[in-house]
């Protein structure tokens, strides 16, 4: 019962709530977040396609299914750290990092990933 | 210059590093060496059990290459099963050996496969005393970070799983579990995607080397979900705990005998469950940034309720339907300490299985025991977010050492670190040289009080702030050299003791092998028991290649790996029917064992009897679990009542019950025992007790060896009678006719078998 109640107000603004995010996001983010944004609306895409595959067409080869299903979760983790990471609202988290390091991160990040996953998918 | 400066200054700190490395080379030095006792005092042979697998498998991948290992069907275990061993074990071990060899073997270093085994677990000690260091170092600083490795070094709670020869997974395992969590806390205080990439490569490792990687698996996913309820979550912890599980998960699952496991059994589930609430808390973390509202930290918490409801009822869900495996025997029985016993006496008949008793943690941990709260305590003083990783891994490595004596392995290290804070807290606040200035404090006073009379306690808060400035920034500390040097003097002390007591456990307790026996002969001299091996070669040299022993599982990959011969069951204990099987054939009347014994194509059977020299470790001291795994799958047939005597006491002399001097246990290891002893004397020094005057007759097995103390006790199963008849007839056919050969002579006898 509770979350009902305190979403309904919440329900009430949301309209306006949203609007403003998507206005803020179009004004302040800068052009390579926004690429790296399409980036991660492909991932989650290809997500959902290859678990909707998997409901429908059943999971007979669990490995490949399984390898493919990981390459795309793994590489969107990878890419939102990224995007974290070259973000620069948190320059105070990551002291240690910098964009380019960041993007040296991500490719070894991607490269290991995929190693399993080619391994993985028999 | 003070000794401040030098441990200060810049222009020392190639001085000081190079310090530290002698002092790291000198602790793994430590460390090594201690675990030689039973190298030099008896040889370099593989220990206990378990190891004498490791060690076959590990001559199969040397001389068969890694797709032979891999894809190794064992036909000489669990005969007629087989194992299919390649997809059943942790090859990291193995696969690490055989690295090294191979290394060896390249740089034209000619050394032989058992000595690579034998030595490897102090060579990896060594190991995770620097990374016992690094990760002490990422908690309070290098001098701690240095403790930390000593102490680790020579832990006998560590040590009691890493002598030379035994070749045991937790040999490397302890060292890829504490570098892994230290490179955890580094990719989390980096929020490095590379650290966190690195930390999954060291956790496949793990996954790799040992079964015991499932606590690295739920600390990591505690930590975070611990530090996410603390509302400390940052871009950091999402980049850091991502980067491990996504690439974490898929490596383990490379791994044939793990498998689909991650994401099917609910022990892995809490990992998974931490994941998807770390994609909502970041998710909604960034649509806050977006628009600060007060209406958002509601929403918040709102989503994160309903999420956690919902995904941990699908949890229930999937559990109750089937998709994910229920929790495993071994992990009720960490819950439950009762359980196995009920459940699974297969479980519960391993003494390393069984709760701790409170003495075992003075013995393998001595002074650090009493330093741990008081690390933990600190710990909590400054509570950075890696600091409460130290704690919940404490507290939940106590409850578990508490619960399994062999997870005291897993309590050590944490114990080394927390007790190393502590005593590198203490030893910096009183080896300090720094005196503050008599005249600066009393003007520092003065000031105060003036400051304290001029503004008269206006209200309550303005005094707690003043409190506080003045906790803040305090001129306390010991500056008397009395205290000083009484209390570090104190702490010098028992850090020698510390050194002695670890010294001594070593040397007494932890470096026998138990596959040679030590004893003392009256002069002091010492004696070497070497029974088991006289019997595995026995068995080697005199039977055929292809005989089948059956014995208890305890020593089956001992006949595997020193007799080379087909067993029935052994230490891997997947199949608990076999066993069973196993246990009732030894706890039947001869009559009920035979056919058990010829379906299962038996050739020989081995039991260890200890009375002769007082040996503990016998079968009929394990007799009893033997029924008791028997009971539990044919209740009908044993009943573990009918082995104790109408007043509850377990015997083996005049006032054993039938059904226990009937069961061939009772029998091989009884049989010609009074031969030894004068007439009615035979006494069994295990027990303590005085035998019957008539040995026990044993019709369907013949003795066949028996070695120098009687430790190991072989018999060949005799074959069908060639007339038919059953082997009691038989034999007593056979008594009779000495008789009446001796009377009647050859010819007679040679009539009587024509008709």
């Amino acid at each position: 019962m509770a979350p009902s109640k305190t979403v309904a107000p919440a329900n009430a603004s949301a309209a306006n709530v949203l609007s403003s995010v998507v206005n803020s996001y179009i004004d302040k983010t800068p052009q390579r977040t926004k690429l790296i944004d399409a980036f991660l609306g492909f991932l989650v895409l290809t997500g959902v396609l290859q678990f909707v595959y998997c409901v429908v067409a059943g999971n007979y080869p669990f490995n490949a299914f399984l390898a493919g299903f990981s390459a795309t979760v793994g590489q969107f983790v990878l890419t939102v750290s990224l995007r974290m990471q070259s973000n620069t609202e948190n320059k105070g988290a990551f002291e240690a990092v910098s964009p380019e390091r960041a993007f040296a991160d991500y490719i070894f990040g991607s490269l290991i990933l995929h190693f399993f996953c080619i391994n993985f998918i028999n | 210059m003070s000794l401040d400066a030098i441990l200060k200054d810049e222009s020392t700190k190639n001085f000081r590093s190079l310090l530290k490395v002698v002092i790291l080379l000198t602790i793994a030095g430590a460390a090594i060496s201690s675990r030689l006792f039973s190298v030099i005092r008896f040889e370099s042979i593989i220990h206990e059990f378990d190891p004498w697998f490791n060690f076959r498998a590990t001559k199969y991948l040397v001389k068969n290459g890694f797709y032979g290992f891999w894809d190794w069907f064992d036909d000489r275990t669990w005969h007629p099963l087989g194992r299919v061993t390649g997809g059943t074990l942790y090859p990291g071990l193995m696969v690490t050996s055989g690295v090294i060899y191979h290394i060896l073997r390249f740089l034209t270093f000619p050394v032989d496969i058992r000595n690579i085994c034998v030595l490897l677990a102090p060579g990896f000690s060594g190991l995770t005393a620097l990374a016992t260091y690094l990760f002490t170092k990422e908690m309070k600083d290098e001098a701690a970070g240095l403790l930390a490795a000593a102490f680790i070094g020579i832990a006998p709670g560590y040590i009691s799983r890493s002598v030379a020869g035994s070749y045991d997974n937790e040999a490397i395992a302890i060292f890829l579990l504490m570098f892994t969590f230290y490179l955890w806390i580094k990719a989390l205080k980096l929020g490095s995607a590379y650290w966190g990439a690195l930390c999954a490569l060291f956790y496949f490792y793990m996954v790799a080397a040992w079964g015991g990687y499932v606590f690295i698996t739920n600390m990591i996913p505690l930590h975070a979900f611990v530090l996410i309820l603390m509302g400390r979550f940052s871009p950091r912890l999402y980049v850091s705990y991502t980067s491990w599980y996504a690439l974490g998960t898929l490596g383990s699952m490379q791994i044939p005998f793990v498998g689909f496991l991650p994401i099917r059994s609910s022990e892995h589930m809490a990992a998974l469950g931490v994941f998807g609430l770390l994609q909502i808390v970041a998710f909604v973390d960034y649509v806050r940034s977006q628009v600060p509202s007060k209406q958002f930290q509601k929403l918040l918490w709102v989503f994160l309720v309903v999420a956690f409801m919902v995904s941990s009822a699908a949890l229930v869900g999937l559990t109750v339907s089937g998709t994910i495996a229920p929790w495993t025997g071994r992990f009720y029985s960490l819950w439950d300490t009762g359980y196995a016993k009920i459940h699974i006496p297969i479980i519960a008949s391993v003494s390393e299985h069984q709760p701790t008793a409170w003495p075992a943690f003075f013995f393998d941990l001595s002074m650090l025991i009493w330093l741990f709260p008081a690390g933990i305590y600190m710990l909590f003083q400054n509570l950075a977010d890696e600091h409460v990783f130290v704690i919940i891994y404490g507290i939940m490595a106590s409850y578990f050492a508490g619960v399994m004596v062999r997870l005291m392995l897993t309590l050590t290290p944490v114990v080394c670190v927390a007790a190393a804070i502590a005593l590198s807290n203490i030893f910096d606040n009183y080896l300090t040289l720094h005196r503050p200035d008599a005249e600066k404090v009393a003007a520092e006073i003065a000031a105060e009080e003036k400051k304290a009379a001029e503004e008269p306690k206006k209200t309550e808060k303005k005094e707690d702030a003043n409190v506080l400035n003045a906790v803040k920034n305090p001129e306390i500390g010991i500056f008397s050299t009395t205290s000083k040097v009484t209390v570090v003097g104190m702490f010098a002390i028992y850090l020698f003791l510390f050194v002695l007591h670890c010294t001594w456990v070593t040397s007494n307790a932890y470096s026998s092998p138990s596959v040679v026996l030590a004893s003392r002969l009256p002069d002091g001299s010492q004696h070497i028991i070497d029974d088991y091996r006289e019997a595995y070669y026995w068995l080697r040299k005199n039977t055929p290649e292809d005989a089948k022993i059956m014995s208890w599982w305890d020593y089956g990959y001992q006949i595997g790996g020193m007799a080379d011969r087909t067993t029935l069951v052994d230490n891997n204990t997947w199949n608990n029917t076999h066993i069973a099987t196993v246990g009732k054939a030894m706890a039947s009347r001869e009559e009920v064992a035979y056919p058990i014994l010829r379906q299962h194509d038996v050739d020989y059977v081995l039991v260890i009897f200890g009375g002769l020299l007082g040996y503990s470790g016998d079968d009929i001291n394990k007799f009893l679990w033997m029924i008791r795994i028997a009971e539990g799958v044919w209740p009908d047939e044993i009943k573990e009542r009918d082995f104790f005597t109408s007043r509850g006491e377990y015997r083996v002399d005049d006032g054993a019950t039938d059904t226990m001097k009937n069961s061939l246990m009772y029998k091989m290891s009884f049989y010609n025992y009074h031969t030894m002893f004068p007439p009615g004397q035979a006494q069994d020094r295990v027990r303590g007790v005085k035998l019957p005057a008539v040995g026990p007759t044993l019709n369907i097995l013949e003795e066949a060896f028996t070695s120098e103390n009687w430790i190991v006790r072989i018999y060949k199963v005799k074959d069908l009678d060639k007339l038919g008849r059953d082997h009691a007839s038989a034999v007593a056919f056979e008594s009779g006719k000495k008789k009446r050969k001796s009377k009647l002579g050859k010819n007679k006898v040679r009539k009587l078998r024509v008709v």
